[in-house]
């Protein structure tokens, strides 16, 4: 396991040196002056001049990239070009808002989820079942921004339980973190409750209908038993898949939610960095995102060796 | 009293007015006993045993009337909670595929344990000292290995032991086995089979066998029950089954069992080499970019010929290297070295497009007729894509394909329909006529009729043997079935891993086998001493 571990860890190393060269190249070979992209339409010709500089235009490209290979590699991701602040503290400010809301959604969806799946495959075709799948039918079917407005009419507005919208870190008041973050997990989680108890009813049906499931009955064991020893970990490899992809998607793309509950999370930090063209900014959210779904991608293979022990590199 | 007594049982489909499976059966086993229950598929004998053990599928089978006894208690009257603390406590049962049968994700000394965590009080070292014990008595090696390891790091035989440690760990009275070694080689079979005879007399345990196969019954049964199509046809002491079957179907199943004793050459009817094979080699695993470990040499230095118009049987158990002969001559894999010849052309090392004119004179038929054909096309389209590809017109296409229905016994106005309106043994037929529809010289089947019945089994080969004498058609048929190659092969090759131990003529072969692994295989062969189509036993 750790050689199969490490191994894993290098062959990322070049993955993300794809990513990094595509970054590179995405302003190196836009049409046209990346100096004069950059500067916009009213740009002088010594503020030109001035980015060219700044961004090491005038020299050769190798040189360039080992330049900025070399910064990335010290954290230096560059300026905003906007702000004027370093890239990596803007996008470190941004990232904690929306690791906690990823980390609070996943948490609560696969502790609704998975039992309600487990539910609706057991009792297949009773009425539980029917009302987990509507569920999950309404769950994708109702865009994410009307459940979150809904959220807020009925907690914040009309009972007045929990705040409208903002964010506070959860190391100045741990108790108006909470708050404030209930509304947009539970909005998020909306979709990814239907999305991973569907997936655990789907592939638990399937290994119930498994001859191994057949002996554990043959052998008395309870429901119970069967259900979560002997097929649930048997099914779990696809829900692995979903739960992982999901983590990644909300790291990378929640800008409605973010949005709607006004929360200062890197969704908004990207469309914001796009509208403005703030291309330091996007090239290190791309590098960041792309690391998280390399990072997320890891550990969902190597749970499935811990889950299989048939699954060996 | 009985110690398991099944009175006029019926199972039916779970729906209104729902089909019945299995129509008003009475089955008594006395203590100690071991009863063989016989049938082809859709017997129902598989369902009779689930409805014994409680485990018919939910929502699907229900029994609807009848009375189950065990021990005088009506098992069909139990709660659920009840009938869990009889399983495997008074009544067990080990399944065909021990692979599937096991959960790949715990080790099998855990899912052995579990019974006893099921079921006693033990503490850990009484429950694992009795695993342990059980373990030896199933006849495994270094048990302590063993009961560490996942089903997927032991071989078949391995895992049938474990399930049947897995049953009868609490001394059930009862053991209910169901086809629990078809799956397996014949060598292991044997082993498997002496196994439970061994254990069943030291532990008095009485067992219900379920198999298709009449080379088992005449093996171990003490008395018969014969089912066809949900209804018990017959039932009796073994030797009167066997020796003087009352019921047709009886004798018809008894008749359709192929001998041992290889049929007697035919004349040749041609010179012509359709196939001729020389020094093949196949390594799996070489040459893969970081591959670990070495490369498995799945076929070592075969060479064998086919003429036109005879058949040659490769024989040999799994492992042995037989389908990755067919593969390699049948180019779905790359052979490592060697020669094929096909109608005196070399096409090993050809590239696909200089394949192109020789891939028509080689067809296949596969073992899984369920499988085999495109469910979305229908048989007539599935009949035609090959010679349209080649060329041919559409129309002239069709007719041929009408002709080849015929020729392989379809019913009129098949062409149009699709597969799953079909029985195995008639899949199995299109299959034959897609493959003829391109005329080959030289026919590959594959385990081409182990997943049938074995009275279709007698159809499928009788039609191989015709439409060979009338187009001449060489047959390269794989097998791992000893009475099928006795009776279609006029020559037969034996494989060992990967090695070809003995080829000539099968009278010889089988008949006076000279290498030790063919004489352990016709050993094996379950049923050697009784010549079923005949009610007798073989004559020395």
């Amino acid at each position: 396991m750790p050689t199969y571990f490490i191994r894993r860890v290098l062959a990322a190393i070049p993955v993300m040196l794809v990513v990094a060269v595509f970054v590179f190249l995405l302003l190196r070979l836009t049409p046209g002056d990346p100096a004069a992209i950059l500067a916009g339409d009213m740009a002088t010709p010594d503020q030109l001049e001035k980015i060219r500089t700044s961004l090491g235009l005038n020299e050769p490209v190798y040189v360039q990239f080992t330049r900025w290979i070399g910064g990335l590699l010290q954290g230096d991701f560059g300026t905003s070009l906007i702000s004027n602040t370093p890239v990596i503290d803007l996008v470190a400010d941004r990232m904690w808002p929306t690791i906690w809301i990823a980390l609070i959604t996943i948490t609560l969806s696969v502790i609704v989820a998975v039992p309600m799946g487990v539910l609706a495959a057991w009792k297949h075709r009773s009425w539980v079942d029917h009302a987990v799948m509507t569920f999950s039918v309404l769950g994708f079917s109702v865009p994410v921004f009307v459940i979150g407005y809904l959220l807020i009419k009925l907690f914040a507005l009309d009972l007045g339980w929990l705040p409208v919208q903002g964010y506070i870190a959860p190391s100045q008041d741990f108790a108006a973190f909470a708050a404030r973050a209930v509304l947009p997990a539970l909005t998020l989680a909306s979709i990814y409750i239907a999305l991973i108890a569907r997936m655990t009813r789907a592939s638990l049906l399937d290994v119930l209908g498994e001859d191994y499931v057949r002996t554990a009955r043959a052998k008395g064991l309870t429901e119970r038993r069967v259900l979560f020893r002997h097929a649930l970990r048997n099914a779990a490899v696809p829900v692995m898949t979903v739960i992982g992809t999901g983590f990644a998607l909300l790291i990378s793309g929640v800008v409605v939610t973010e949005s709607v509950f006004n929360i200062p999370g890197l969704g908004r930090l990207t469309v914001d960095s796009i509208f403005a063209r703030d291309y330091p900014v996007i090239q290190a959210l791309i590098l960041l995102t792309s690391g998280v779904y390399v990072g997320v991608n890891l550990i969902i293979d190597l749970s499935y060796s811990l889950l299989d022990p048939r699954i060996r590199y | 009293m009985s110690l398991l007594e099944i009175d006029n049982l019926t199972v039916a489909v779970d729906r209104k007015n729902g089909k019945t499976v299995v129509r008003d059966i009475s089955i008594h086993i006395e203590p100690g006993e071991l009863v063989c229950l016989v049938g082809e598929s859709g017997s129902g004998k598989s369902v009779s045993s689930l409805a014994t053990m409680g485990l018919l599928p939910k929502g699907a089978l229900k029994v609807t009337a009848g009375k189950i006894l065990l021990d005088g208690e009506n098992l069909l009257d139990l709660s659920p909670s009840e009938l869990r603390d009889r399983r495997a406590t008074r009544m067990s049962m080990i399944f065909q595929e021990p692979m599937t049968a096991l959960n790949p994700v715990h080790k099998v000394g855990d899912q052995i344990t579990e019974v006893l965590e099921a079921h006693t009080k033990l503490s850990n070292a009484d429950k694992h000292a009795k695993v342990m014990d059980m373990l030896k008595q199933v006849g495994l090696p270094d048990i302590e290995r063993v009961a560490g390891s996942y089903p997927h790091q032991l071989s078949g035989g391995q895992r049938q032991r474990i399930m049947i440690a897995m049953a009868l760990i609490l001394e059930p009275r009862l053991l209910i086995a169901d086809e629990p070694t078809t799956a397996l080689d014949v060598t292991t079979q044997k082993q498997i089979l002496k196994l439970i005879k061994d254990l069943q007399r030291e532990h008095g345990t009485a067992v219900l066998f379920i198999t298709h196969d009449m080379g088992v019954v005449a093996e171990i049964a003490d008395r018969v029950y014969v089912m066809n199509q949900g209804d018990l046809v017959e039932d009796g002491p073994v030797m009167e089954i066997l020796a003087t079957p009352k019921e047709d179907y009886t004798r018809k199943l008894l008749s359709s069992v192929p001998s041992l004793v290889p049929r007697p050459a035919r004349a040749s009817v041609s010179k012509k080499t359709a196939l001729d094979v020389s020094d093949l080699n196949k390594f799996y695993g070489a040459g893969r970019f970081l591959a670990k470990g070495s490369a498995t040499h799945a076929v070592q230095d075969v060479s064998f010929k086919v003429t036109a118009g005879r058949t040659l049987g490769i024989v040999g158990e799994s492992g042995s290297g037989k389908s990755t002969v067919a593969r390699c001559i049948m180019h779905l894999i790359e052979p490592t070295s060697g020669g094929i010849r096909v109608g005196g052309q070399q096409i090993s090392g050809l590239s696909r497009r200089g394949l192109k004119p020789y891939r028509k004179k080689l067809q296949m038929v596969f073992q899984d007729p369920y499988r085999s054909l495109n469910p979305r096309l229908t048989i007539e389209e599935s009949i035609i894509e090959g010679p349209v590809n080649y060329g041919t017109p559409k129309a002239q296409a069709k007719a041929r394909a009408a002709e080849l229905l015929d020729l392989v016994g379809m019913p009129e106005g098949s062409a149009d329909r699709y597969p799953h309106m079909f029985s195995g043994g008639q899949r199995q037929r299109i299959a034959i006529a897609r493959a003829l529809a391109m005329e080959p010289e030289l026919l590959v089947a594959d385990e081409a009729v182990s997943a049938l019945d074995v009275s279709v089994q007698a159809q499928v080969l009788n039609l191989l043997a015709e439409i060979q004498e009338r187009t001449h058609v060489a047959i390269l048929f794989i097998t791992h079935d000893l009475r099928v190659a006795a009776q279609i092969c006029d020559e037969v090759a034996v494989m060992q891993r990967g090695q070809v131990v003995e080829y000539g003529p099968t009278a010889d072969v089988l008949g006076a086998p000279a290498h030790d692994y063919t004489r352990s295989l016709l050993t094996a062969a379950p049923g050697r001493d009784w010549d079923f189509p005949n009610f007798r036993p073989v004559a020395a």
